[in-house]
């Protein structure tokens, strides 16, 4: 039956959130939909604004790193890295070679469980249950790894200034040698199950479509860039740590819809595997930490801002220092909130059934959108 | 790169200075907007990815400070500008760079700060019946400390 256009419709307004299972946290968006297509979509956020930056100004470079944890509470790693970079970088530290693997070790491990909930999430949006139970299973053996490392599956607090807070134990090369093997297993698992699914497909393909140019635009970074077909990654376009001796690829997408986004993120954890199995196989020994003044830490007066490529994107920390003991003033690029400015682009004119997966798609930790 | 930018901008007459690795320029406050969009239109220099864009307090004066990056041609830099306390306004780069749209939000609502020619300067963050500016040095961390 075809559609009278003279015919006079009124748009609906549809609130979502901020209670959503699907919103991954508390964030609310409000839908105006013209029948099934959504006209404008506002999103609203701050639900979980803790007013980290304001905190980081009232307490010593140490106590900050703990902060840094509850931001993207998925990859606590690289975000306590990319903090303990600005300030290295203000007071001009050299990390030592065994402290700077172990680093990019942990920091792609992390990658991996961040991409497995990743996975286990989008799963369960587009419909499906079963790639959640999976992603957990390789998910739980390796937060059992971070935890003997450093104590606690989520909040770690290992990383410092300088180095790490104390060396990995004995035991830690064969577990992550034996680890290595099940977590490519069980990627090629869940690749097999979802990746060329009948179901998933359609679900996927073609969705949330983002061009390259507007995705620049907005500023939005990581896999999401990446699938729009922009080859940008900092551990290659701006190397830290010791990403520029190790071997690996960036997979970039061609459709920049929700299926790349998918199909990145899943190349991305073969190459997280890559690097890890490069860095192990490389890792020196030496010293954990650099050579510090004794007491608290004071950074010369000047500002930094460091960045490193967290499973999300571009995570930047800008920090100003005026010589004391406490940062003078912390802003945190957070890597969601950048990439959640581009959802009203997104869902403009997309199907409501759809706005689900396309949100899903860009993976936001709402941690790090509200700091 | 620091040449490039002196180059680039020589109209402008720009404070150069250090961020560590990182070049940075002070324009005025009226240049600002201008000088941006220089920045993202120039072939030389094409930055057309804004990193990130972070209000500081200063004692004098407030600060906007640009981190800028080319996707082209990889290199990095960023732009400030200083306005007073007394008028804490700044022209809005998001007709430049969309993704300033929630970062310039953000630092109204955190720091009293204008953005002249925003679309859309309500609260993010903070539920609208907030009052003050947070992220001021003046205003206290808890109810019972003093100011």
């Amino acid at each position: 039956m075809a559609i009278d256009s003279s015919f006079n419709t009124v748009d609906m307004m549809v609130n979502m959130g901020p209670q959503h299972p699907s919103t991954h946290g508390v964030f609310r968006m409000v839908l105006t939909v013209d029948g099934e297509r959504i006209v404008n979509a506002e999103p609203y956020i701050g639900y979980l604004h803790r007013g980290t930056e304001k905190l980081c100004e009232g307490q010593n470079y140490r106590q900050c790193i703990e902060l840094f944890d509850r931001l993207d509470y998925l990859s606590n790693f690289n975000n306590e890295l990319v903090f303990c970079m600005a300030v290295e970088k203000l007071m001009g530290l050299e990390v030592p070679q065994r402290a700077q693997y172990i680093r990019v070790i942990l920091s792609e491990l992390n990658r991996i469980t961040s991409h497995l909930m990743f996975y286990g999430a989008f799963g369960a949006d587009a419909g499906a249950i079963t790639p959640f139970l999976y992603g957990f299973r390789e998910r739980e053996r390796t937060q059992a790894l971070f935890e003997s490392v450093s104590g606690a599956r989520m909040m770690h607090g290992y990383f410092r200034v300088g180095g790490l807070a104390q060396d990995v134990p004995a035991d830690f090369v064969k577990n992550v040698k034996e680890l290595m093997p099940f977590l490519y297993q069980g990627i090629k698992e869940m690749d097999d199950l979802l990746s060329e699914n009948d179901v998933f497909l359609p679900r996927t393909k073609g969705v949330g479509v983002l061009t390259a140019a507007e995705a620049i635009d907005l500023g939005v970074s990581g896999p999401i860039l990446r699938a729009c077909g922009v080859a940008e990654d900092l551990r290659r376009s701006d190397p830290y740590l010791v990403y520029d001796r190790l071997e690996f690829d960036v997979p970039v997408g061609q459709n920049g819809d929700c299926y790349d986004r998918y199909w990145v993120r899943m190349q991305e954890m073969y190459e997280s595997l890559k690097i890890i199995g490069q860095a192990i196989e490389q890792l020196p020994d030496g010293p954990i930490v650099a050579q510090l003044p004794r007491g608290m830490l004071r950074p010369p007066k000047g500002e930094a801002y460091a960045r490193g490529e967290n499973p999300r994107g571009e995570f930047g920390v800008y920090v100003v220092s005026e010589g004391r003991d406490k940062p003078y003033r912390v802003k945190i690029r957070g890597p969601s909130f950048c990439n959640l400015m581009a959802l009203k682009t997104l869902l403009k004119d997309a199907y409501i059934a759809d706005s689900v997966v396309i949100l899903g798609s860009v993976d936001i930790v709402l941690g790090d959108v509200d700091r | 790169m620091e040449a490039l930018l002196k180059e680039v901008f020589s109209r402008f007459s720009p404070e150069t200075g250090y961020a560590v690795d990182e070049v940075t320029l002070l324009f005025r406050r009226e240049e600002i907007l201008e000088a941006c969009r220089i920045a993202k239109t120039d072939p030389r220099i094409n930055f057309d990815f804004l990193r990130c864009l972070s209000v500081v307090e200063y004692p004098e004066s407030f600060q906007v400070v640009y981190h800028l990056y080319s996707t082209t041609k990889r290199h990095k830099a960023s732009f400030k500008a200083n306005a007073p306390t007394e008028n804490p306004m700044f022209p809005s780069v998001v007709s430049i760079w969309k993704g300033a749209d929630w970062h310039e939000r953000e630092g109204a609502e955190l720091f009293g700060v204008t953005f002249e020619g925003h679309p859309n300067l309500k609260h993010l963050l903070l539920y609208d019946e907030f009052e003050g500016y947070p992220m001021l040095k003046s205003y206290p961390f808890a109810e019972i400390e003093k100011p």
